[in-house]
């Protein structure tokens, strides 16, 4: 522009790295703790600089776990987060893009109500129906199951809306021209349409990857046995009222752990999860 | 809209909405109508008898001091919660919007605590501004302030509101990011050749034009306090000291799990269902037209 920019682009990285200092302190303190002894924890005499103690408390969070409340490995945790993590991302996807498809290419009776109830479903989140949701899971014996912690959350339109939006963009032409080559409807879908979701199935994989991986309230209601509990539940186990027991290098190795997926997720794929994003929350 | 070509068949159709049909209906729809019956019922404490009492529940609720201060309570959080993060979100996006090296870098190394969980961002900053054992309340002490958030509602507070803003600002970050890339640069320039000054150039063309964003990610963050912040609460003060951080959805949690009043329970949840869905109303009403990115 106009003006000299060199001193206001300087004070511009100064703001920025302090601005990453902020969002990078929490999550230092927490590396630097889950490497040092307990015992100088507990005093409050804890170092800012990492302790000697890195594999052995890491050794026991992952394999061996606390001595206190919860006494799971975090290994078996981050494994029960990753499988309802998986199944609600890929679930969700897979039957928001069949529906989204049967809404957009299909005439039928009742088609815009159908559309309506699944609608309706935006953004009412897990939480305003929890007592209710957890009563029909307990019915349907799914507590301390994988489907049990999954299809609830499955429950929401958020993915068909985008994948309808982005089949509303796709040309006609395209179905015309499978037409005339003879495909059927399954075919187009399989062979065409499929094909071109790809980004936005990838984006949307991110993001609801994340969202799984990330649920507390619901697994917590619904899990009671301890092999069950996923790593976020875990986590606040370990934490107890009485301060003394709290192992914390423990709990702050289980806090990094917790975070590497999600965090190694948006890293790896930020374009297509800025994207996803900016897309599906419209 | 409506899609010119389509395919002609009776049953596929049905098909393919089915499964999503059936999830939504048994664990959307059937829970949701069970939290509206419930709410109309009372049940002694024994789950032996009950009866059906309108609206006694709902009225009880409103007679009851604790639930006007929850919610009050609740509004302030996010009306904090929204505030921090997004005047600290829009600062660093302007300073990151300029052409300068290491942009995408920043972009990085900021956009990352969007994928951290709320129980454990609520770990890390209950674990740095623990009382007896934090790295940050050892400088407080120091600085002659008198720290204890698991016994001071006001501090409590604040701790809630620093950790769930600290985990948003990177949320509004990029929207705020994407908001001002789309702002042409003519637009820009001609304000700048008309002898504007940089400040005044934020607030007269930048901040009006990035206006649509800022309510979005208003109601967004609102609808972020309201309900992610559940884990937060839940791990750094469990709703205390008393009820100081107590919101409406940790309300319903510990009103329904430990106090039994599931009548109760499911009235405040039918309460916090209706102002999602004004919310959310609001948000497609104003927004969906005029966002664009």
């Amino acid at each position: 522009m106009v003006e000299q920019e060199g001193i206001r682009r300087y004070v511009a990285h100064v703001i920025l790295w302090i601005g990453i200092a902020i969002v990078a302190f929490p999550v230092y303190v927490a590396i630097v703790a889950s490497t040092q002894d307990n015992a100088l924890i507990a005093n409050g005499q804890m170092s800012l600089l990492p302790g000697g103690h890195f594999f052995e408390v890491y050794y026991q969070t992952i394999f061996v776990g606390t001595s206190g409340s919860t006494r799971e490995p975090v290994a078996n945790m981050m494994l029960n987060s990753l499988v309802m993590a998986m199944l609600i991302a890929v679930g969700k996807i897979a039957i928001s893009i069949i529906s989204a498809y049967g809404i957009v290419y299909f005439r039928f009776p009742f088609r815009m109500p159908i559309f309506w109830i699944i609608f309706i479903t935006l953004m009412l989140p897990v939480e305003v129906r929890i007592y209710p949701t957890y009563k029909i899971v307990a019915d349907l014996h799914m507590l301390d199951s994988y489907a049990g912690l999954s299809l609830p959350l499955i429950a929401s339109a958020t993915a068909t809306l985008l994948f309808r939006q982005f089949f509303m963009t796709v040309p006609d032409e395209l179905l015309e021209a499978s037409r005339i080559d003879g495909a059927g409807p399954l075919r187009f879908f399989w062979d065409t349409l499929l094909p071109l979701s790809r980004t936005n199935m990838a984006a949307l994989f991110v993001i609801l990857f994340i969202l799984g991986w990330n649920q507390y309230l619901w697994p917590l209601l619904i899990t009671t046995r301890d092999d069950m509990q996923t790593i976020q539940v875990g986590i606040r186990k370990m934490i107890t009222t009485s301060d003394a027991l709290t192992e914390w290098p423990v709990v702050m190795a289980t806090a990094v752990l917790a975070m590497l997926p999600p965090v190694f997720v948006v890293l790896a794929m930020q374009k297509l999860f800025v994207r996803g994003l900016v897309e599906t929350e419209k | 809209m409506q899609k010119q070509a389509i395919f002609q068949s009776r049953l596929l159709p049905f098909a393919l909405v089915a499964p999503q049909l059936a999830i939504v209906l048994i664990f959307f729809y059937w829970p949701a109508l069970q939290a509206v019956i419930q709410s109309f019922l009372l049940q002694d404490a024994f789950g032996l008898s009950t009866s059906f009492v309108w609206f006694e529940n709902y009225v009880e609720l409103f007679k009851e001091p604790a639930y006007f201060e929850a919610i009050v309570r609740t509004f302030f959080f996010s009306f904090a919660i929204a505030v921090s993060s997004l005047s600290l979100a829009l600062l660093l996006a302007v300073m990151a919007d300029k052409p300068m090296r290491g942009g995408t870098l920043y972009r990085t190394l900021l956009i990352w605590p969007y994928a951290v969980a709320p129980p454990v961002v609520g770990v890390l900053w209950i674990f740095m501004l623990h009382p007896s054992l934090g790295v940050i309340s050892r400088y407080l002490r120091a600085a002659g302030i008198d720290w204890n958030p698991l016994l001071d509602s006001n501090q409590a507070a604040t701790l809630i509101i620093l950790a769930a803003a600290w985990k948003q600002v990177s949320y509004n970050f990029l929207f705020f990011l994407a908001g001002l890339q789309a702002i042409p640069r003519s637009v820009m320039e001609a304000a700048a050749i008309d002898g504007a000054r940089p400040m005044r150039r934020f607030w007269t063309v930048t901040f009006p034009l990035l206006s649509p964003t800022i309510f979005f990610l208003l109601v967004i963050n609102i609808v972020y306090a309201f309900f992610d912040t559940f884990g937060i609460i839940d791990t750094m003060t469990r709703g205390g000291p008393g009820k100081a951080t107590e919101t409406l959805v940790y309300k319903v949690y510990s009103d329904g799990l430990l106090g039994g009043n599931l009548g109760g329970s499911a009235a405040q949840s039918v309460i916090l269902m209706v102002i999602v869905i004004v919310l959310t109303g609001i948000q497609f009403r104003f927004v969906e037209r005029k966002v664009t990115y």
